[in-house]
């Protein structure tokens, strides 16, 4: 962009989401279009959706993206985990037609979360590098039930059938490989 | 505040990814509005998630879809940012279970279960499944019961104990088959919690038995 400054993919990502949610960039809103479109397609065709409806997913969730544009906050999350976030919920209305009730931020009962300690203030791009470094050193068997699960969005139960496996193996692959993930995120051990 | 119980990492990586059903939702989004350990552990799956979407060999979209896209963007209404309401309203059901009962504790119509306890049942659209609010008297027993199915409770106030420890506000119990228990609501307060199960409870006792359909448990 114009300042010269070499950005990260994530601080790029970031900054045209803040153009989107300013003055409705429509530039800005193809670039994400561009790069996210073809990835949320890409899930919901691996969960068997048939093309035409996936295409609407994808839709709905660059649109829910360009409305939803001045709540995305890039200091809480990565755009990549925002998104994940808007095709999970247009992919539950759309195809399950169940509700999702969620938490609301905004609620004056809610726990506050205290402030997080110095050191797991790591910058969202650094931290964004670690996963993604980490999900490529993941061991095949461990990698996949994590796709399994948040790719095709199936249950627990419904991987240890689609994979021939017990119950209990499943849920320790998927501990064992939600564990690592997070010990490179900095929190939560 | 401490919670001690929490949910389950399966059942929060269930939540996670889309693949929970409403009801069982419910219980879990409940639980995160009080428990910020597990809202935090939620947060790191959405970004895993995030990071397996970038990750996901991406497939081709329609142009004529981008194009459609943008033709709606003109009708489309941005949502302004969220700011935090300020209240000095203290709530017992955090904003999830309010938001489908229409108002907190002393503003639902709580009825009767015949035991001394009283309930509201929580319309959700997972067939099958029951979803109610509890309020069990301070310092009474719940009949010993155990579990045709799955059973998540969740304390929202007063305390119950059981034999596998002792349930305060915010804490979270997944009792499966394998569970037979008597909770006992904690003297002073009556306990207030959700409950969600998929099959009738298994009393132990014959009366208990001979009146469950009468009392709607």
């Amino acid at each position: 962009m114009s300042e010269g400054t070499a950005k990260t993919p994530l601080e790029f990502h970031a900054s045209l989401v803040k153009a989107i949610a300013e003055t409705g960039d429509r530039a800005a809103f193809e670039t994400l279009y561009r790069y996210f479109g073809p990835r949320v397609k890409a899930v919901a065709l691996r969960q068997g959706t048939d093309p035409g409806l996936a295409e609407e997913i994808v839709q709905e969730t660059m649109v829910n993206l360009w409305r939803k544009a001045a709540l995305f906050d890039p200091a809480k999350a990565a755009v990549s985990t925002w998104v994940f976030t808007i095709a999970r919920n247009v992919r539950v209305d759309l195809l399950r037609k169940t509700l999702r009730p969620e938490p609301d931020m905004t609620d004056p009962s809610m726990t506050p979360e205290g402030e997080p300690p110095p050191s797991e203030i790591v910058s969202r791009a650094e931290e964004a590098g670690r996963l993604h470094q980490a999900l490529s050193r993941l061991p095949a068997e461990q990698r996949l039930v994590l796709e399994q699960a948040f790719l095709e969005e199936k249950p627990h139960t419904e991987i240890a059938t689609d994979l021939d496996l017990p119950l209990g193996t499943v849920k320790s692959r998927i501990r064992l490989a939600f564990r690592r993930m997070r010990a490179e995120l900095g929190g939560g051990e | 505040m401490t919670i001690t119980h929490h949910a389950s990492e399966a059942l929060l990586l269930d939540y996670a990814t889309g693949a929970l059903d409403e009801a069982w939702s419910l219980a879990v989004a409940a639980h995160a509005s009080l428990c910020a350990e597990c809202r935090s552990a939620l947060g790191d799956m959405e970004r895993l998630g995030g990071a397996l979407l970038e990750t996901a060999p991406p497939h081709a979209v329609d142009d004529a879809g981008f194009d459609a896209v943008l033709a709606r963007l003109d009708s489309v209404t941005a949502e302004p940012p969220a700011l935090p309401v300020a209240s000095d309203r203290e709530y017992v059901l955090p904003a999830p279970i309010r938001r489908y009962l229409g108002g907190d504790v002393g503003e639902i119509p709580w009825r009767r279960l015949g035991v001394g306890a009283r309930q509201v049942l929580i319309p959700t659209g997972t067939p099958g499944v029951t979803t109610r609010l509890l309020r069990i008297p301070a310092g009474k027993p719940v009949p010993a019961h155990s579990h045709g199915g799955l059973e998540l409770t969740l304390v929202f106030s007063g305390a119950y104990s059981d034999s596998t420890g002792h349930y305060g506000r915010g804490d979270f119990q997944e009792a499966d088959p394998t569970l037979r228990h008597q909770p006992h609501a904690a003297p002073g307060e009556d306990c207030i919690c959700l409950a969600v199960t998929d099959a009738p409870l298994a009393f132990s006792s014959p009366l208990m038995r001979l009146v469950q359909p009468l009392i709607g448990i």
